[in-house]
């Protein structure tokens, strides 16, 4: 896990220090008439013009950081975010020893930039997994318990036709339907009178975003569940949020109920159920108590498997929405060769996708008692 | 001239039949969902053991089948009526059907073509056994033939799908063009976009790139993953011994390629790469090939796809070359997967063994050359004149990253399904007769494993539509004017709540073609898995 880590974050080191991509960076963050020359010299005084290897091992913190003194005069170090050294300039600043490197879009600490961003993502997150993982199992279990019914084929279509329609799709038409002030449902409601809003939800999630105010104290919870509370209730309304919340919900929603729909097919058809509907019980009980828990195991490591491909989702959405979480920070690093910052998503992303295969396995373990570890 | 409305004059007849056929349909289909969960499913038994069903349940699904039927019929009256009268009588949904008329025609005729013929056809004709895949053929069918009519004869379109009419700027649907001249379409059927470009032909033109696009690259992914997944799942002991001929061929190999690294590279990049072929060696000599690719597999799967295309896909790094040298490893598959393919069947008949591989794999060896190299990118092998391919470098780009994304799925997918059909009879009867590993391979395995695949390729279609689309959405790859669905949403996006269509237009387009390819390979799952 760590091999694969390590060879990834070197791939994308390799990739964002390319050399076409840090003239692109001089240019962006000292100004775009810089000669040639200037340019080499800008990222000479950086650090930034030795082999690659040694950069890795700087960032990784195995190698001591770089002193140049520049042409300017200005001894610059990683450690002090390529600016003048101080006496409390360290000698050793990588990931090892915590530190990300400073981002150069946000011009803030990369650990600050993604701690804020993904509690926000969090959040989202949060409400996506309330929406989908239910409403996945639902659809599913009601398709499975009698397949090849009418009921089973309705729903089947339903979780193809989500399948089918990807976040940007989705979130379009959920814009164009609900927060245009000239199409869709909104004006023909405020023509009836029905609401007095221009449009019924925000196609947009920026408000979402805010920032918590400094003064913002939740009596009955401790200090330290504030920041929290204000992501996951205060921040976010019905208005602002739910849009992106069902726009990422139903792509992954799909995939799942249809997965469960397999598995309570296959359970309903084996012999213990059928041995049960012989002695009387009703189907009722059959599903709910003899079905249920044996068709949840394989949609729990679905579930799992599915939330790395959900980052897609929410780099979509948070794009279509403007909302600044993680994914929004992935195109803002991506698109100026942040290069800290975009190591940092990377690493945040290969350690999710890894955690998630690692806890479907247990888990997988923990839920079926035909798999026991002696 | 005077705007269109959606329906027309023929509309103010049509429209309120098919609002109450609708209202109708939506209450039977309500009071069947309710009905569904408070009868009991059965009422008795017949003599022959068959399930009685509740005669009030019949009566509903009666009326639930009448009302679909009415409203289908209903809505191809719509496109009849357009096709035959045109926007003169039906508004904007009558111009459409007008336009589209030569694909209703071609739909038409391949329809009845194979229904007639359907027991002929093997499991295509099965397909229109199941209506679910019929639907879904008729979908992608539609796209397929806008492309080539639209794309390839220019017949679909009304406009030039780059020119821009001043005044038409974010237009709504059915806007008359302004100063058009006799022989121009008068219309806008789908209005104008933000840059006064008409909707309806850049969605249809845009279907081109995307229909080409998919399926090659996705062709391609398959090629990779099963010339990979072939070997991983089916050799499993170490394919090279310590001096062998095998091993001082992959030794010389690897001693070339770390010697031009030095030669191109920087000095410590070499030296990681020389390890690294080292290593590779090692570990082939000590495990099994699976454990190699299953490896570098893992790690592409571990990229997150949004990360690898914003490294993959932006100038700067087209610059350096990096997916012309991708391409280089990426297309040499197909050309290794036929070329082995045919030696492992031919290699019994010394007659013709030679002109059949040879000759294949030096046509496809030039189709190779000619689809890496290209002018002005920093891999230019072949002499222009020989260049029968010109892939522009942006097209490269996308094409390349989608078949990189789409590789290590499929090699995981054929190589699991190697792992289950080599411990059969027939493979071990084909190792008692002293076949090749690779007859067996080709031969024995993957025409077995087929029906997975095949409904695999259409699903893997859909995503890398998807995929496309993602990378329009954010503007990476084709350029910002390209009238492909992912770039048009990308560019309707932002006025989106003012002037919702230039967007909607080409998520539906894609959305329906998505959803047609699941359909289809839902409806080939089902039919083959009836034999």
């Amino acid at each position: 896990m760590i091999l694969t880590a390590i060879c990834l974050t070197f791939v994308v080191f390799v990739m964002t220090n390319l050399q076409p991509n840090l003239e692109k960076l001089a240019k962006t963050q000292g100004n775009f008439r810089m000669s040639d020359a200037e340019v080499a010299s800008y990222l000479g005084d950086r650090g930034f013009n030795r082999p690659m290897t040694i950069k890795y091992g700087e960032w990784l913190g195995v190698v001591p950081s770089y002193r140049i003194i520049g042409r300017d005069g200005q001894t610059r170090s990683r450690c002090s975010a390529h600016g003048p050294v101080q006496e409390s300039t360290v000698k050793y600043c990588g990931v090892i020893q915590g530190y990300w490197g400073q981002s150069w879009v946000f011009k803030e600490p990369v650990a600050t930039v993604i701690d804020k961003r993904l509690s926000r993502t969090g959040a989202l997150m949060f409400w996506v997994f309330l929406l989908m993982i239910p409403g996945a199992l639902i659809l599913g279990i009601l398709a499975g318990m009698r397949e090849g019914s009418r009921l089973d084929r309705t729903l089947s279509t339903v979780t193809i036709t989500t399948t089918a329609t990807p976040e940007y799709v989705s979130g379009v038409i959920f814009i164009a339907l609900l927060a245009s002030s000239k199409f869709g449902l909104s004006p023909l409601l405020n023509s009836w009178g029905w609401t007095e809003k221009r449009t019924i939800l925000k196609g947009s999630a920026t408000s979402a975003s805010k920032d918590m105010p400094a003064d913002f104290d939740i009596s009955f919870l401790p200090q330290f569940l504030d920041g929290l509370w204000f992501r996951l209730a205060e921040a976010p309304n019905v208005e602002n949020f739910l849009l992106p919340v069902i726009t990422i919900a139903l792509y992954g929603m799909g995939y799942i109920a249809r997965m469960t729909r397999a598995s309570m097919a296959e359970v309903m058809t084996s012999q213990y159920i059928r041995t049960a509907r012989l002695k009387g019980v009703s189907f009722r009980n059959i599903v709910l108590r003899h079905a249920l828990r044996n068709a949840l195991i394989a949609p729990f490591t679905v579930i799992m498997l599915q939330i790395p491909w959900l980052l897609t989702g929410v780099v979509i959405v948070e794009t279509l929405f403007n909302y600044k979480g993680f994914g929004w920070a992935l195109v803002q690093a991506a698109s100026n060769n942040d290069m800290d910052l975009l190591l940092a998503v990377s690493v945040v992303s290969v350690v999710v996708v890894l955690l998630t295969q690692l806890i479907s396995d247990i888990g997988y373990v923990f839920l079926n008692p035909r798999i026991r570890i002696s | 001239m005077e705007a269109l409305t959606w329906t027309g004059p023929l509309g103010a007849l049509l429209n309120p039949i098919i609002q109450i056929v609708t209202l109708c349909f939506l209450i039977a289909i309500a009071i069947q969902i309710i009905g569904t969960m408070a009868l009991p499913a059965a009422r008795g038994f017949n003599s022959d053991g068959s399930i009685q069903i509740h005669f009030t349940t019949r009566i509903i699904d009666r009326a639930v089948k009448y009302c679909l039927y009415g409203f289908i019929t209903l809505l191809s009256l719509y496109v009849i009526i357009g096709a035959v009268l045109g926007a003169s009588s039906l508004g904007i949904i009558g111009g459409i059907s007008r336009q589209l008329l030569p694909i209703w025609m071609s739909m038409i005729a391949i329809f009845t073509a194979s229904i007639i013929f359907k027991r002929k056809l093997g499991l295509y004709g099965k397909l229109f056994d199941s209506p679910i895949g019929m639907i879904g053929f008729a979908l992608v069918i539609f796209w397929v033939l806008v492309t080539l009519l639209a794309g390839g004869l220019d017949m679909v379109v009304t406009h030039d799908e780059l020119s821009q009419v001043s005044g038409m700027k974010n237009k709504v649907p059915g806007t008359p063009v302004r100063g058009a001249e006799v022989g121009d379409y008068a219309h806008y059927l789908l209005g104008g976009d933000n840059l006064a470009r008409d909707v309806f032909s850049r969605a249809i033109k845009g279907s081109a790139i995307v229909i080409v696009i998919a399926p090659a690259a996705t062709l391609f992914a398959f090629m990779v993953g099963i010339t990979l997944g072939l070997p991983a799942g089916y050799y499993e002991s170490a394919p090279l011994h310590f001096k062998t001929k095998g091993f001082y061929l992959t030794s010389g190999i690897a001693l070339v390629f770390s010697i031009l690294m030095f030669a191109i590279a920087p000095t410590d990049i070499a030296i990681l790469i020389t390890i690294l072929s080292m290593f590779v060696i090692w570990m082939l000599l000590k495990t099994a090939v699976d454990t190699v690719i299953s490896f570098l597999a893992n790690l592409i799967l571990a990229f997150p796809v949004i990360l690898l295309f914003f490294l993959l896909v932006t100038p700067e790094i087209v610059k350096t070359g990096l997916p012309n040298y991708m391409a280089m490893i990426l297309f040499i598959f197909p050309v290794v997967f036929f070329g082995v393919l045919l030696n492992a069947r031919f290699h019994t008949r010394p007659d013709i063994r030679w002109w059949i591989v040879g000759g294949v794999t030096l046509i496809l060896f030039w189709f190779y050359l000619s689809m890496v190299s290209e002018i002005g990118s920093p891999v230019y092998i072949l002499p222009n004149f020989l260049d029968g391919i010109s892939l522009p470098s942006e097209i490269l780009v996308v094409f390349v990253s989608v078949v990189f994304v789409n590789s290590p799925t499929v090699f995981r997918i054929v190589r699991g399904l190697t792992l289950d059909i080599k411990t059969r009879d027939y493979v071990a009867a084909a190792q008692t007769r002293g076949e090749s590993s690779w007859y067996i391979m080709l031969w024995e395995i993957l025409p077995n494993v087929r029906g997975p695949l095949i409904v695999d390729f259409c699903l893997r279609i859909g995503y890398t539509t998807i995929l496309l689309g993602t990378l329009g959405f954010f503007g990476l790859g084709l350029e910002s004017e390209s009238p492909d669905w992912g770039t048009t949403i990308n560019a309707g996006r932002r006025l989106l709540s003012i002037a919702p269509v230039p967007a909607l237009v080409p998520a539906l387009a894609l959305m329906s073609l998505v959803l047609g390819l699941n359909l289809l390979a839902d409806g080939l799952r089902e039919e083959s898995l009836k034999d």
